[in-house]
């Protein structure tokens, strides 16, 4: 069955749930020294597989070779232990302890003296210096994890992978909180790795990545194995329709919304009490208008739209609503102004994970459904809840499963409904499609574009920007803080916005 | 099918675990001597618990939103001297205030309640306006109003004596029963129960209920729903209040006197009943056990 070309074979795996076929013999056949592209919408079982291989999941059929051994993982440890280790989406690490300490944690180098053992500090420093030394990271082996950034935590973490000796390294959505400078170093350490002989697996739903930096794909569609191919032999066009199962000829829904001349939005001068935040930011929204918002992180546009929102405060400048003057001071004020916020950080700022579907959908519009007696009408709140569910088509058992148990863009449907309820004017959409697979994306640009058509305004974040070329109808661009210009949905290109977006870079 | 039926007891085991050491602790106890099976034993449990499954859900609402309220038990406290100084007989030889009139039973009680709702409000004020930690904002109310019942107490005539002597009308609040004999129902199970409905309708049929549960479960997601954090917080806080408040009058009432110890660490029982009793400690899950 097996032979030693490949490193890690995942044979005829299958896995069911009451109800689901997660997994449907699905075959994963990754070379030594390879980047093996894992690709697939939420819920096609990319995760269930590797659970599957964590020992996490049983699986009911299937076995796993590991160099040509039959191998069969009971916990993640055992894993580790055989050299396979995963880099999470979400990074594990002590913020509070230095760099060494996290990566040699419950294996610390000791030294004897007399009957008692202390940690040898000095020999972890040196070995510490001489891993990082060895993939090019430049980080000192004593800082404070928390006070490093998100790309620096994230090489520590592949630090530790290659300290343990792995041979695989699964990497999950390894970009997602990247920005492109740091993106090109993650990419620099994979070519490192590859050339020490190391296999990694990476899960991404970023396909512009996988062709350049993946050797093979493999593709999963519910639960099966649609097929592997070599990067070199696969196109965008290939990817997102064999991963989706039928021609994508569109990846955005077509321009329908006609932005009308009401200025439905002015704001002049927004300025930032923060010396690093958004300054002398002006411009207009008009009804029916989806106005992106371009620019690097760190540009400022997050704190801008929470300002607009009533989350941070102004130091000067005005905001007209509907031609009148207004203070949002408070998320409650812009609510009932007709305001609507999806948050970049849908886990931390979004979902209640521990509540239900329908509490999720309701809780930002239940004042709608107190009757006199200041109870709740719970046959129309269960209604309208129904109704936001089947309208945004979001794939969930029922209204009382928790929201923690919906994939990604399952949940961030939810959010939309949650704030459709309210029946809002203007919808501010920071990312709204991040860490969300093609075909839930293309439902989302969808549902943007029909509610531009109903007259609803929408401003919207992305640091994508095929995504803000195809779905804005203006495009404004931040950098560092500042407006640095417009551009309009027909003349958008790459270049112009990336050119806008370090205008005013040193 | 073996295995399925071994994954089938062992799920109803870590469902249903309270119950079943609650059904082994019976049968123990009931084991050792067996009049603890007896209906007089019972009713003795079910009004001994009846105060404390107050404070429970006095205290079920801060903890659903991931906070802890240590001052429960002195309040209760408070409550408990308040109301029995202003509420002994006229007969009764050392009375706090010898020359206060007898009072309607209703007034005391709700001096007790206010006084304990406006230290709960207090609570919760500064917990949302300061942001201070729950748990260090109440353990110094915890402190503040065990020193103010002390001083209350050490009033003369009083002199930190006992007060005994209550009113029979006050004392038949707590001791009182519908119907006669084996099969009455005391007033204060019957108080119990009735909070505990209505505790039970806040939480699950009201806007307030919903916001509270969303509090818990993701405080900057309900920020960003448009939910008044601080407002809300401050009403859980003076809720609770005032239930620590009606369980000190109902204490004092059922054992017919007060003393500036009364209800010390009774907040500890009360986090334990909510805990047990399946309410997350970091907020957001939990629902009224069915008293």
């Amino acid at each position: 069955m097996s032979n030693n070309e490949f490193i890690l074979e995942m044979i005829k795996i299958s896995k069911e749930f009451p109800g689901v076929k997660a997994l449907e013999e699905v075959t994963l056949q990754v070379r030594p020294g390879t980047v093996h592209a894992l690709m697939g919408e939420n819920g096609a079982g990319k995760s269930t597989l590797m659970k599957c291989l964590f020992g996490l999941y049983k699986p009911d059929a299937g076995e796993i070779f590991l160099n040509g051994e039959k191998v069969e993982f009971q916990n993640a440890k055992e894993a580790l232990d055989h050299g396979i280790s995963m880099i999470h989406q979400e990074l594990h690490c002590n913020l509070f302890r230095n760099v060494m300490e996290n990566i040699w944690l419950g294996r610390f180098p000791l030294k004897k003296f007399g009957p008692f053992k202390f940690i040898d500090d000095r020999k972890m420093y040196r070995d510490t210096k001489e891993l990082l030394q060895n993939l090019n990271i430049d980080i000192d082996p004593r800082a404070i994890v928390g006070r490093l950034s998100v790309s620096r935590i994230q090489s520590i973490e592949i630090a530790k992978a290659v300290s343990y000796d792995s041979k695989v390294i699964i990497m999950d959505e390894p970009t997602s909180s990247l920005t492109e400078n740091e993106v090109e170093h993650l990419f620099t350490i994979i070519q490192d790795l590859k050339k020490r002989g190391v296999a990694i697996i990476y899960i991404s739903h970023k396909i512009e990545e996988i062709l350049r930096i993946a050797d093979e794909v493999t593709i999963l569609r519910d639960g099966k194995k649609v097929g592997v191919w070599p990067a070199a032999e696969l196109t965008n066009e290939l990817i997102i329709s064999r991963m989706v199962g039928r021609d994508l000829t569109h990846r955005f829904p077509p321009r329908e919304n006609k932005p009308s001349q009401e200025v439905i939005l002015r704001v002049e001068g927004l300025t930032s009490p923060l010396f690093r935040s958004f300054k002398e930011v002006s411009f207009d929204l008009h009804r029916g208008e989806i106005l992106g918002i371009g620019g690097l992180v760190g540009a400022q546009r997050t704190e801008l739209i929470e300002a607009l929102f009533g989350l941070r405060s102004i130091a000067s400048g005005k905001i007209y609503y509907k031609g009148e003057e207004v203070k949002i001071d408070s998320p409650i004020k812009a609510k009932k102004m007709g305001m609507a916020l999806l948050t970049e950080e849908r886990r931390a700022t979004g979902i209640f994970p521990v509540l239900d579907v329908l509490e999720n959908t309701s809780i930002a519009n239940l004042q709608k459904y107190v009757k006199p007696n200041k109870l709740l009408d719970e046959k129309k709140r269960r209604a309208e809840g129904k109704r936001a569910v089947q309208m945004l088509s979001i794939k969930t058992p029922s209204l009382r499963t928790l929201i923690q148990d919906l994939s990604g863009g399952n949940q961030q449907k939810v959010l939309f409904a949650r704030w459709l309820l309210t029946e809002p004017e203007i919808l501010l959409l920071d990312e709204p499609t991040r860490g969300i697979d093609v075909g839930a994306k293309y439902e989302i640009y969808s549902i943007m574009t029909d509610l531009a058509k109903q007259g609803k305004s929408i401003i919207f974040i992305s640091s994508e920007m095929p995504e803000l070329i195809g779905m804005a109808d203006r495009i404004m661009v931040m950098c560092e803080g500042r407006l640095s210009g417009f551009v309009s949905g027909e003349e958008a290109t790459q270049e112009n916005i990336m050119r806008l977006a370090t205008q005013f870079m040193a | 099918m073996g295995r399925i039926n071994k994954d089938k007891i062992k799920n109803f085991i870590t469902m249903n675990a309270i119950y079943i050491v609650l059904v082994c602790l019976i049968i123990g106890i009931a084991f050792i001597d067996p009049r603890f099976l007896s209906i007089v034993c019972l009713r003795d449990v079910l009004i001994q618990s009846s105060t404390r499954v107050i404070i429970a859900l006095g205290i079920f609402f801060i903890i659903l939103t991931g906070g802890v309220d240590l001052s429960a038990g002195r309040q209760v406290g408070l409550a408990a001297v308040l109301s029995a100084s202003m509420l002994q007989a006229p007969t009764y030889l050392r009375r706090f205030y010898p020359d206060l009139p007898q009072l309607p039973l209703w007034l005391p009680i709700l001096i007790a309640i206010s006084v304990c709702l406006i230290a709960g409000f207090i609570n919760g004020f500064i917990v949302a306006r300061f942001g201070v930690p729950p748990f260090i904002a109440t353990l110094g109310m915890q402190v503040i109003i065990y020193g103010a019942n002390s001083i209350y107490f050490d009033l003369p005539p009083n002199n930190s004596q006992p007060i005994g002597g209550l009113n029979e009308a006050f004392t038949e609040l707590g001791t009182g029963t519908i119907g006669q004999g084996l099969y009455s129902i005391p007033y204060i199970v019957i108080i119990a129960i009735v909070v505990a409905v209505i505790v039970w309708i806040i939480a699950n049929k009201t806007q307030f209920g919903k916001n509270v549960y969303a509090i818990g479960g993701n405080v900057e997601a309900a920020r960003v729903s448009g939910i008044n954090i601080a407002k809300n917080l401050m009403v859980i806080y003076a809720m609770a209040g005032a239930l620590y408040g009606l369980a000190g009058v109902l204490e004092a009432a059922r054992t017919g006197g007060a003393t500036n110890n009364y209800g010390m660490s009774y907040e500890l029982d009360a986090i334990a009943a909510c805990v047990v009793g399946g309410v997350s400690a970091t907020g957001g899950v939990g629902k009224v056990p069915e008293y």
